[in-house]
């Protein structure tokens, strides 16, 4: 199990063995660089990593050195993940800062008090802290990663919507006839043409009234058409009435005029 | 200690899946009118301990109460039936909660100092999911940021009782200091 907790932190760790898979030097591949970024949890763990590859004690940190460096992983970073360098540049703009005032001639006094590391120095110290501690935790037994908990709990059961199904075997054969006795969908069927067309008998209507003006309703139909035809007629009729286009005009008679609108 | 009693308690401690405490135990139990004391489920527990020692099983205190633990030395084979059931903790999560166990209650911005670097929203998120920590106030500055705060299931998830039973936070005397640092170069 212990394995287990090893694999489970993320590479490089800092008293790990995985640094091997950075290059010594700073040529770091393209493709490289994900890992990298991805190694390093913040700008003071990259900082740390640099200081104990350098070798050198926190307290006479060689800040050109470390801060060249630093720089030059930036650089790297800088093209790939924006936000991230963002980050990392503040702490290099700081180690920058305390070169350029390491490499001033100082007046001073009071060396101790001014000496720009000090600051850093305590940062890296507080974070080495949790750093470290936040190691061991991972290590910890973790339930369902390094030991489990003994339950007959009742399972969680997800909303019974089908809590009860009643059905009887009657009710499933009957249901399996209707399915057999259904139709057969997939037969051929064929669709006739209209034989008599509604806007054809409308333009014809239109065409004799322009003729007639005035014309009686059996006068329009022809024989062969049938029954078909009197319903054809009749709704381009009713369908010209609805459109003003005819009026349509009953006397005592059965007989039905169909009278144009326009030539009056 | 009469045996019925013991069986009792096994059997909440099996079917409550979770922590129970003493009281909440002694409250079950004298629901039908019982006398029961917290002492008596106590030493209950102990016979319990003791019976399971040539079992798979065992009694485990945490922060919540006792529960039962399958022996850790059974995880491998288990862990094969429940592959992965939780997900992998980033390096950058385990900082997270270990400023947040040992300065609690911190804000988002605490942790960021310490760490140098953001914490995502979705990391705070990931940890307010897992129940490992929680919103325990705000602190009286402008913005008014949400304090953080470890929850039992955090320490129980662990196997501990209390937070002082987390690993010791290392202290930085100007003493030790060098050799602190001689051990982080």
């Amino acid at each position: 199990m212990q394995n287990n907790n090893l694999a489970q932190l993320e590479l490089p760790t800092l008293l790990g063995r995985q640094f091997e898979d950075i290059p010594d030097d700073l040529f770091i591949p393209p493709n490289a660089l994900e890992i990298c970024l991805e190694s390093f949890t913040g700008p003071l763990d990259l900082l740390l990593y640099l200081i104990r590859k350098e070798n050198i004690n926190i307290l006479d940190l060689d800040v050109s050195k470390i801060t060249d460096q630093y720089i030059e992983y930036i650089e790297l970073m800088d093209s790939l993940k924006f936000d991230l360098a963002a980050d990392y540049l503040v702490m290099a703009a700081t180690l920058a800062e305390i070169k350029s005032r390491l490499m001033l001639p100082r007046e001073s006094f009071d060396e101790e008090e001014d000496d720009p590391r000090a600051s850093l120095i305590k940062r890296l110290q507080e974070y080495q802290k949790f750093k470290n501690v936040s190691e061991k935790i991972a290590l910890l037994p973790r339930v369902d990663r390094d030991f489990y908990v003994a339950s007959a709990q009742l399972p969680k059961f997800e909303d019974q919507k089908n809590k009860e199904v009643l059905i009887t075997k009657d009710e499933i054969f009957d249901s399996v006839l209707e399915v057999l006795k259904r139709p057969n969908y997939k037969d051929n069927h064929q669709i006739d043409f209209e034989e008599l067309s509604t806007k054809e008998r409308i333009q014809m209507i239109l065409d004799l009234l322009s003729r007639t003006n005035i014309i009686s309703f059996s006068k329009t139909l022809k024989k062969p058409e049938g029954k078909k035809g009197i319903v054809v007629t009749l709704l381009a009729s009713l369908e010209l009435a609805k459109d003003g286009y005819v009026e349509l005009i009953q006397n005592k008679s059965e007989e039905l005029f169909i009278k144009s609108s326009r030539r009056v | 200690m009469n045996k019925s009693l013991i069986n009792s308690i096994e059997a909440l401690l099996f079917g409550a899946g979770r922590p129970l405490t003493l009281s909440e135990i002694r409250n079950i139990l004298n629901n039908n009118g019982g006398t029961i004391e917290l002492s008596d489920i106590k030493k209950s527990l102990n016979m319990l301990e003791e019976r399971y020692i040539n079992t798979s099983i065992e009694i485990q205190e945490v922060a919540s109460g006792y529960r039962l633990n399958i022996k850790q030395e059974h995880s491998s084979s288990l862990g094969n039936i429940w592959n992965d059931k939780t997900p992998r903790i980033s390096k950058a999560l385990m900082e997270t909660i270990s400023i947040i166990a040992f300065k609690q209650p911190v804000t988002r911005g605490d942790i960021e100092d310490i760490r140098g670097v953001s914490v995502s929203t979705r990391s705070i998120r990931s940890l307010l999911e897992r129940n490992w920590i929680r919103v325990s106030g705000t602190r009286d500055v402008p913005g008014r940021p949400a304090l953080y705060s470890t929850t039992k299931d955090f320490l129980d998830d662990l196997n501990l009782k209390s937070i002082s039973d987390l690993p010791e936070l290392p202290e930085i005397t100007d003493d030790s200091k060098d050799d602190f640092l001689s051990q982080v170069v």
